[in-house]
């Protein structure tokens, strides 16, 4: 079992250089975590906006560089690959982004940002099967390829443009999809839908999955493991059964009795008061949730709390549970849950489709 | 004469395209009562926001309002001259649009945003009158009232939907239409707005039309819910009545498309995509994709009919109940 992509340490700092006098933004502190090349596995990062969570996301996909800390690619550092194990990383590594409209040139047709992977990667013999491979992925993802091919990303609503975005990683059948809030511009009754296709890319391609989320029904939903961030620290992390069913963060509570449920009988649960949620992300000695903390005791304000294990597959940064022992904030994935079954790559689909499946086309991808 | 503040009566708005006419809302009725939270749920392409757009008569070219009537208070919206209607918005029926607070001027002062609503509808005002209303307003929606000396860049995403909240009751509407108010917020934001929504409405004594897509937030925030498709309404009814025993089947997948916090892969995704506006299918626009249809419904459009108590579905399964009333007149005598 080697690592595939594993984040070291990671901490990113905005602003703050040397010139200036305001303190730097800490979006993400100390942050660690592997996605191992087998078994594939599906984690979910969960956070309100500010919490780091796409700041995660861009580091390990090597869009920004850390301030201390490494990502390493297959055991070498993000910022040393060479040519030829870049042009491996590209396509190992999908990102589906949040925003589904700075993605598009505007000047394109729809196709085009279908057509580039498949030529790019030689997905396709021929142009027919292109097209067809580009009309699977589509109608997957719950679009008439008769009305979205041959359109410009103006002509399509957010929702529509997004699940273009899913069919195009679903093209590459990479080893990761990050997934940076894939399903939040798209309708309820559609989201089931696209989770079932995330869900499939795992189960049936292999592939592993980063779900970054502020949604923790979908991400209870798809994930095996959770990590609750907030303001760029883990605040629990674990099990998602036991993580969303019991919380223990006072923080992770608050999370999920904001969600409404579907269920008029349900009461909302408790609302946080008065308290103005913005960001200050400035550096604080305490536990960053201290100051919205409706448990908070003086030691909360004066040391940051470790992560504690409570239980064999979770674990909380809380002094409300300082009687547990203290987990390594950098072995997170001793926490999570191993897979059970062995991951249902079942031969014929790997058969099926030998020019794109991610099964065994390492040995392929060397000719690239 | 009844207790329905806003009635609307076979709204019709077409967009005329070049590949034709799209029928975006295709003869929307319902009634508001005084006081009632109504919420409008549909996919996106549903017609849920045009329909609110239609009834606050701002549409665009291409788009037009073809018939229908829109009573607020017994005055006749679609049948004002412009400068009237000008006047009724914000006084008598706000907005709060979704992502409403992305429409703040950048470059002035919160203070500076709110006495421009209250100017352009010449409420005459002291300075001193006028500073208190504002603090008292965003008191009222939460904030202190130095945030009227912020700039919105200086205010975080829900704060800024707060004070366009604030700039929506700040003539005391009749009725407040919010078109998916929390979308973009994160979910304890979201809490945060809808309850401060909530107080405002009860303490205006104003009614609610809340827009979206979310049923857990419906489910939490209103008290009767209209189903939107393809441009027309197809079931309403009271909240927990719907949530219970949903009658039409594109309600029911919808029920069933919802995941859960407790039971892991029950969402089921509603198989099939809403027809395009354009080339509307015959009879019943849920039908290619509806498990139960049969050959009646292929042909003959379904019309909303009342088949029990406050409960209305235009669907073909359902025969009308002649033993209950009509809908409308349930609501005037209660």
């Amino acid at each position: 079992m080697s690592a595939l992509i594993e984040a070291r340490h990671l901490t990113k700092v905005f602003g703050g250089g040397t010139l200036s006098r305001a303190k730097g933004v800490v979006a993400l502190d100390d942050f660690s975590l592997t996605i191992e090349e087998e078994p594939p596995t599906i984690t979910a990062i969960v956070g309100e906006s500010g919490s780091g969570k796409t700041t995660f996301a861009r580091l390990i996909l090597g869009l920004t560089e850390p301030t201390s800390g490494e990502v390493l690619y297959r055991g070498v550092d993000m910022r040393k690959l060479n040519r030829n194990q870049r042009q491996h990383f590209l396509r190992d590594v999908q990102v589906i982004f949040q925003d589904p409209f700075e993605v598009y040139n505007p000047f394109y047709r729809i196709d085009h940002v279908l057509e580039e992977p498949i030529a790019n990667f030689h997905l396709a013999k021929s142009k027919a099967q292109g097209r067809q491979l580009i009309a699977d992925a589509l109608t997957s993802v719950g679009l008439r390829p008769e009305e979205t091919l041959g359109r410009y990303p103006h002509q399509l609503s957010g929702g529509q443009r997004q699940r273009v975005m899913v069919a195009r990683s679903l093209l590459l059948h990479p080893r990761v999809i990050v997934a940076d809030e894939p399903v939040s511009m798209i309708d309820a009754s559609l989201r089931a839908t696209v989770i079932d296709s995330l869900r499939d890319l795992n189960r049936q391609f292999g592939i592993s999955l980063i779900y970054i989320t502020h949604d923790l029904t979908t991400a209870y939903q798809l994930s095996e493991n959770i990590v609750v961030l907030y303001r760029g620290s883990v605040a629990e992390a674990g099990d998602v059964e036991k993580v969303v069913k019991e919380p223990e963060h006072p923080y992770t509570r608050l999370l999920i009795g904001s969600i409404p449920r579907p269920d008029p009988r349900h009461g909302w649960g408790y609302e946080e008061k008065g308290a103005d949620t913005t960001n200050s992300g400035v550096a604080s000695l305490g536990c960053r949730f201290a100051d919205r903390c409706p448990n908070v005791m003086s030691i909360c304000r004066e040391k940051a709390p470790p992560l504690y294990q409570t239980a064999p597959h979770r674990a909380t940064a809380c002094y409300l549970y300082a009687d547990a022992p203290v987990a390594a904030s950098s072995k997170l994935n001793d926490i999570f849950v191993p897979l059970s079954q062995s991951p249902q790559i079942t031969p014929n689909l790997a058969a099926a489709a030998p020019v794109n499946g991610a099964n065994g086309a390492s040995a392929e991808r060397k000719t690239l | 004469m009844n207790s329905s503040i806003l009635q609307v009566h076979d709204l019709r708005v077409h967009y005329h395209t070049r590949q034709g006419v799209l029928r975006a809302v295709n003869g929307v009725s319902f009634d508001l009562a005084a006081g009632e939270r109504l919420g409008l749920v549909g996919e996106s392409g549903s017609g849920k926001s045009t329909t609110a757009y239609a009834v606050m008569r701002l549409i665009r070219l291409p788009g037009k309002i073809e018939s229908g009537q829109v009573l607020l208070d017994g005055l006749s919206l679609l049948e004002l001259p412009e400068e009237k209607m000008r006047q009724v918005r914000l006084a008598g029926i706000a907005m709060v649009a979704q992502g409403a607070m992305n429409s703040l001027n950048p470059v002035t002062r919160v203070r500076r945003q709110i006495e421009d609503a209250l100017r352009d509808h010449d409420v005459k005002m002291s300075s001193q009158e006028r500073r208190e209303w504002i603090s008292d307003l965003l008191q009222r929606v939460g904030l202190p009232p130095s945030a009227a000396d912020k700039y919105p860049h200086e205010l975080s995403g829900g704060m800024k939907q707060r004070v366009c909240i604030a700039i929506g009751i700040c003539l005391k509407p009749r009725v407040i239409i919010a078109d998916e108010p929390t979308s973009a917020l994160d979910v304890v934001v979201q809490h945060q707005v809808m309850a401060t929504l909530e107080k405002l409405r009860a303490e205006l004594g104003a009614s609610v039309i809340l827009i979206g897509h979310d049923m857990g937030l419906m489910a939490q925030a209103v008290d009767r819910l209209g189903v939107m498709y393809a441009g027309n309404l197809i079931e309403t009814g009271d909240i927990q009545e719907i949530f219970d025993e949903p009658l039409h089947p594109y309600t029911k997948l919808l029920m069933a498309s919802l995941p859960s916090l407790e039971e892991k892969e029950s969402a089921r995704g509603i198989p099939g995509m809403m027809p395009s506006l354009l080339n509307r299918p015959t009879g019943c626009p849920f039908h290619p994709r509806c498990p139960a249809a049969f050959d009646r419904c292929r042909t003959e459009e379904p019309k909303m009919q009342t088949v029990r108590t406050r409960r209305d579905v235009a669907c073909h399964l359902y025969t009308p109940d002649t033993a209950t009333v009509p809908n409308t007149t349930v609501l005037e005598a209660s």
